[in-house]
């Protein structure tokens, strides 16, 4: 059986599963609920400064988009940190923390861009005897309008500033929560790595509107006619996130920085792809506010199982496995050419893909041939370009098959070429390199 | 005498109100707005989708389940009234199992269709509820149009007309239009005055009057109406019911099934409406199964439909066939009726004699089998009867006993069109009928125009 426990800058936890700092972690009772469900670790729900509790909107806090059925596919919230009483909080952490010693237990924090703030809370979190901080350099509503949250997390002097007040001030490993509300997400990531950060955790939510009422012109998430923009997580943010995750591993400039990776994973299959693309561990929010904590036995016991069919022994096994395989548009094999092949027995004769590459692509597939309905990809038109595999409602019915070196490519009359050949170097490139 | 379930012969109040209410209830109740959401999010929404080809009215199935999809219920209503007015009612009683839905690229994939008919019925009853009227006429033309019968063929016809600015008068010998819809087709299938709702939505388009109790052969003829109006549209179903050709049919008790699920329809206590507690339905068509079920629903304790060929060439779909069985009608083929027994005038029950083919032709192999019955339905299908077009002018081209018409519906007399059941090469189908009147309005309306 595949060994799944982890250990992330020391933080030891029995799976790679921890829940994100969100109302799931808000309290102890949840949390215990957690824990009992079997999550690995949990970042508490972020903790301000000391003071008036923080105050929340009292009527909608979320918003969502749903696919068929009613599958919820996005959602938005425009909910603050913590409006609990900071000792309440640390007293339950601590008692929490004693109660489950194997579990990790990560504290958010989110205080005033002040050294003074960072330095007061520290040893209150440290007392609890909690495993490490996340920073909340992510929130982009409300927070954020008071110089906290985003407002640090996009600005990389602001990130490696206070990543460094929070080093040189605590024994506890300091993860940077970052916000993907930013043009390139490597560098805030790079100013984390500069600060002495331990570890990065992305993504935070993105900013966003849910949907517009169109009665009463209202955005939503909706509060007495008005809106704000909200945090967008959920499953139809995984694609931004992975690639945010990738580029921050591949980038030379922090190869190596331990990733917690967050952004959608609602199955084991997403989990494994965050690790794929190198994360250590990946937490999750969406999945659980949607399913409950139970989800967390499918995770593990679908990884386990994966791990076990692929000889994945443990999670370094597959951590950043993908990541080599992440490159730059340029380096791409340009030799490399495919054709799009319908299976005729899978074929249900929906016409999707036909159209799609009629009015949209490359005329490369028949609609009627014989006078019978017939759909074909017409080898000389098809570009390989992939579409209408994704639009047929048919998994497996057409697939893309990788020309052989020496074939002939009917679309351009040419010889596949056996040898890998990039942009960088091809003729039409004004800037290409002298091949060697 | 035992009363009630098993009182013997043709009695009324077999049952108990709430069974009469439960048993001629909606037979597919309507989805909601969340379950029409679910099912119309399974159309993939195929180019040149063959449901639309499979549809005789060829209405854009597409394009109306992915309005049901984006919460656009009118709009998808009107995409179905631009082919057929009388969308509500098909969406209702058409086999969609072998027209739109057996061509669902559902069904190829994985045997589920997606539920055009109730998505259908989900958009014109959100139309129809609405009140909303989605055409209207153009500036009158001052011609007029005669149409005979106020069935599912006269009825699309007079609207298309009345859309494009004639007059139109309908004729109908019945005291209520909606032919069929409301006289021929299962209770269970168009409860709650359906059909009545439908042809008022239909006429709400203004410029169509209805004469109801006139019957052309007895109260005018094809002369008259040929005299008088600027073109004439023929879609006066069929009269006749077919005999059963077995010996003393004529006795109490044996029935048109037709004319029994006519009475039904219009029965306003269905508690007073005598069945037979053993039925026996002669016939293989929908007509047969609608009117067997219908007689279990009533109380009846035995019900069999007798074909005299095999399942395979049953008219009535699969669908209908296993509704029936469902219902506890017992389907029973290979036998035709050879003798009607009776005792004092009543049916005490049928001689059937069992039927083979032999080198293509059917007949009968000498065995025989009595059932007992004291109800004998005979639903082997209906016949047109020319006479009432006879007596008058020039007489009408008939091709196999119906009228003869090209493919825009027009007869061999000038300025006569005709549609549904009453012309040749129909397929007895409402939506069928629709088609044909709709397409006749068009030809009409070019005549007229040229």
């Amino acid at each position: 059986m595949a060994d799944i426990r982890s250990n992330f800058v020391g933080i030891k936890s029995p799976n790679p599963f921890w829940l994100a700092s969100a109302p799931p972690t808000d309290k102890a009772y949840n949390v215990e609920r957690a824990f009992k469900a079997g999550w690995g670790g949990v970042v508490w729900k972020t903790l301000g400064e000391e003071g008036p509790p923080v105050v929340n909107v009292n009527g909608p806090r979320y918003g969502a988009i749903w696919g068929a059925d009613r599958r919820l596919l996005g959602l938005n919230n425009i909910e603050l940190i913590t409006d609990r009483d900071l000792y309440l909080n640390l007293r339950e952490i601590k008692q929490v923390k004693k109660n489950w010693p194997d579990r990790a237990l990560i504290v958010s924090l989110m205080v005033p861009c002040e050294e003074a703030a960072w330095k007061a809370i520290l040893p209150l979190v440290e007392e609890t005897e909690a495993d490490g901080i996340e920073l909340n350099f992510g929130c982009p509503h409300g927070m954020s309008e008071r110089g906290m949250g985003s407002a640090v997390g996009q600005v990389p002097e602001y990130v490696e500033m206070v990543v460094r007040w929070c080093k040189q001030t605590t024994r506890m490993p300091v993860i940077t929560k970052l916000t993907p509300n930013i043009t390139d997400v490597r560098k805030p990531a790079r100013a984390a790595h500069a600060g002495g950060t331990d570890a990065v955790s992305l993504i935070n939510t993105i900013n966003s509107i849910t949907a517009v009422d169109l009665d009463t012109f209202a955005p939503e998430p909706t509060i007495d006619g008005k809106g704000s923009h909200g945090g967008y997580c959920g499953p139809a943010v995984k694609p931004i996130a992975l690639n945010m995750v990738a580029e921050i591993a591949r980038d030379p400039e922090t190869a190596g920085l331990p990733i917690s990776g967050i952004g959608g994973i609602t199955t084991w299959r997403d989990a494994a792809e965050f690790l794929a693309l190198g994360a250590g561990t990946v937490q999750v929010c969406t999945a659980a506010m949607t399913y409950g904590f139970k989800i967390v036995e499918e995770m593990i016991e679908g990884l386990e199982n994966w791990m076990d069919a692929k000889g994945h022994a443990t999670l370094d096994d597959v951590i950043g496995r993908a990541t080599p395989n992440v490159t730059d548009w340029q380096y791409l094999n340009l030799n490399y050419v495919t054709k799009a092949r319908i299976d005729q027995d899978q074929c249900i004769k929906c016409g999707r893909c036909h159209i799609a590459c009629e009015d949209t692509s490359h005329q490369a597939i028949t609609a009627m041939v014989d006078g019978k309905r017939h759909f074909e990809v017409i080898e000389e038109e098809c570009v390989g370009c992939n579409l209408c595999v994704n639009v047929c409602p048919v998994e497996g019915c057409i697939d893309m098959v990788p020309l052989a070196a020496g074939a002939l490519d009917k679309r351009t009359g040419e010889t596949v070429q056996p040898v890998y050949a990039n942009w960088t170097t091809h003729p039409n490139n004004p800037a290409k390199v002298a091949a060697e | 005498m035992a009363d009630g379930l098993y009182a013997d012969g043709i009695a009324a109040g077999r049952l108990s109100g709430e069974e009469y209410e439960r048993n001629f209830s909606d037979l597919h109740p309507p989805l909601d707005r969340h379950e029409a959401a679910v099912e119309a999010d399974r159309c993939y929404f195929c180019f040149d989708a063959p449901c639309m080809t499979a549809c005789p009215t060829s209405i854009d199935i597409p394009m109306f389940i992915r309005q049901i999809a984006t919460d656009n219920p009118l709009g998808s209503a009107r995409t179905i009234f631009d082919q057929n007015i009388l969308g509500g009612m098909c969406a209702r009683v058409c086999p969609t199992e072998t027209l739109c839905e057996e061509a669902c690229v559902r069904e190829e994939a994985e045997g589920k269709p997606v539920q055009i008919g109730r998505l259908q019925r989900y958009a014109t009853d959100a139309a129809m509820a609405a009140g909303a009227q989605f055409y209207e006429r153009a500036a009158p033309t001052g011609k007029r149009v005669a149409i005979v019968g106020a069935g599912p063929a006269g009825l699309a016809c007079a609207h298309r007309l009345a859309m494009h600015g004639h007059d139109v008068t309908i004729f109908e010998a019945r005291p209520k239009p909606g032919g069929l819809n409301e006289f021929g087709i299962a209770a269970y299938k168009t409860p709650d005055g359906f059909a009545q709702a439908e042809v008022d939505y239909v006429m709400a388009i203004g410029g169509i009057t209805l004469e109801e109790g006139k019957a052309l052969g007895r109260d005018f003829s094809l002369g008259d109406l040929s005299r008088d109006f600027d073109a004439v549209f023929l879609g006066m179903g069929l009269a006749g019911v077919n005999a059963l050709g077995a010996d003393g049919e004529d006795v109490e008790g044996v029935e048109s099934a037709v004319d029994y699920i006519a009475h039904l329809r219009q029965a306003q206590d269905l508690a007073s409406l005598p069945v037979g507690r053993r039925v026996v339905v002669i016939g293989g068509g929908m007509t047969a199964i609608d009117a067997a079920v219908q007689a279990r629903l009533l109380g009846a304790e035995e019900v069999t439909i007798c074909y005299r060929r095999g399942q395979e060439h049953m008219n009535a779909s699969e669908f209908e066939q296993d509704l029936a069985a469902s219902k506890g009608v017992v389907i029973r083929h290979w036998l035709q009726p050879r003798r009607i027994l009776a005792e004092n005038g009543n049916v005490t029950g049928i001689e059937l004699e069992y039927t083979a083919l032999k080198d293509g032709k059917l007949s009968g192999t000498g065995e025989t089998l009595t059932l007992r019955a004291d109800q004998v339905f005979k639903a082997i299908g209906q016949s047109f009867e020319p006479g009432v077009l006879n007596g008058s002018g020039a007489s009408i081209a008939l091709e196999g006993h119906r009228i003869k018409v090209d493919e825009e519906g027009r007869t061999s007399l000038s300025k006569v069109w005709a549609g549904g059941d009453c012309i040749a090469g129909g397929d007895d189908l409402t939506v069928s009928a629709v088609a044909q009147g709709r397409d006749a309005a068009e030809s009409i309306h070019r005549a007229l125009a040229g």
